[in-house]
């Protein structure tokens, strides 16, 4: 074994989903990476692209139906309001934290050396315009685009 | 544990952060920038001042908020300390090595 000084050297990130904290999980990581020198990337696809489209990144929402860490029986988290309290309570603990809103988040992102790329098969699936996405995008790539950023020594991909 | 920074010997922890943020100078800044890749200027000891005085004040250090700082932008941050914009700041700084996540 010659792991003693084998670090991580590149981490890409494959954000599926756009449930606020899936979100937010795939962001700390990515800034997280950036700041301990490790090159980062996140991939938007399917659902994921709702966190890069201009018009509803600012409202993304907790999941509290199917979460069974919600710790609320199924019915009650489907009923009307629910995910709207869910959300609000995670973002005012999220704002304690100094951990930012999802824009200013994004604009972090970008200014930190992160590369963010969409799916082309999902935006193609979901009807999307350039102008429907956000200007921090570095561009559009598809699945076999996405592997060749993979190459090199030390990466990891990392599925949310 | 000690080493000997420009002539001086100083306390360390395990990792190489100054144990007494009095100890520091800046030529010890110049000699952990040196170890650490880089070769500082001026504007390097502008944001170690910065961050200096925030731990003076005890405010805990995040990307986020040195970014607003006016001092430095995040994107300069992170030319001035490529491998570690607030780890390796703060260690030239000689302040703790920050616990933050973000």
């Amino acid at each position: 074994m010659e792991t003693v000084n084998n670090p991580v050297k590149k981490v890409l990130i494959i954000m599926s989903k756009a449930t606020l904290e899936s979100v937010y999980a795939g962001f700390i990581l990515a800034n997280g990476a950036r700041m301990e020198g490790i090159e980062s990337e996140i991939f938007f696809t399917f659902f994921g692209l709702e966190a890069v489209q201009k018009k509803k990144l600012n409202d993304l929402h907790v999941a509290t139906v199917g979460n069974p860490a919600m710790h609320m029986p199924t019915m009650l988290g489907g009923l009307p309001g629910m995910e709207a309290l869910a959300t609000k309570m995670m973002k005012s603990k999220i704002e304690k934290l100094d951990i930012p809103p999802i824009d200013e988040f994004i604009e972090i992102l970008s200014a930190s050396g992160v590369k963010l790329w969409a799916c082309k098969l999902a935006i193609e699936m979901f009807d999307l315009k350039n102008e429907d996405l956000i200007d921090e995008l570095d561009g559009i790539l598809t699945v076999g685009d996405f592997y060749q950023r993979a190459a090199g020594e030390n990466t990891q991909i990392i599925f949310i | 544990m000690e080493k000997m920074y420009a002539g001086k010997t100083v306390s360390v922890d395990h990792e190489g952060y100054l144990t007494n943020v009095s100890d520091w100078t800046p030529e010890i800044a110049a000699e952990i920038g040196k170890e650490e890749g880089i070769e500082i200027t001026p504007r390097h000891y502008e944001v170690l001042a910065y961050l200096q005085e925030q731990f003076k004040k005890d405010v805990a250090l995040s990307i986020r908020s040195v970014g607003k700082s006016g001092v430095v932008d995040i994107k300069e941050l992170y030319e001035l300390f490529p491998k570690g914009p607030l780890k390796i700041s703060s260690r030239m700084a000689g302040i703790p090595k920050p616990k933050s996540c973000i």
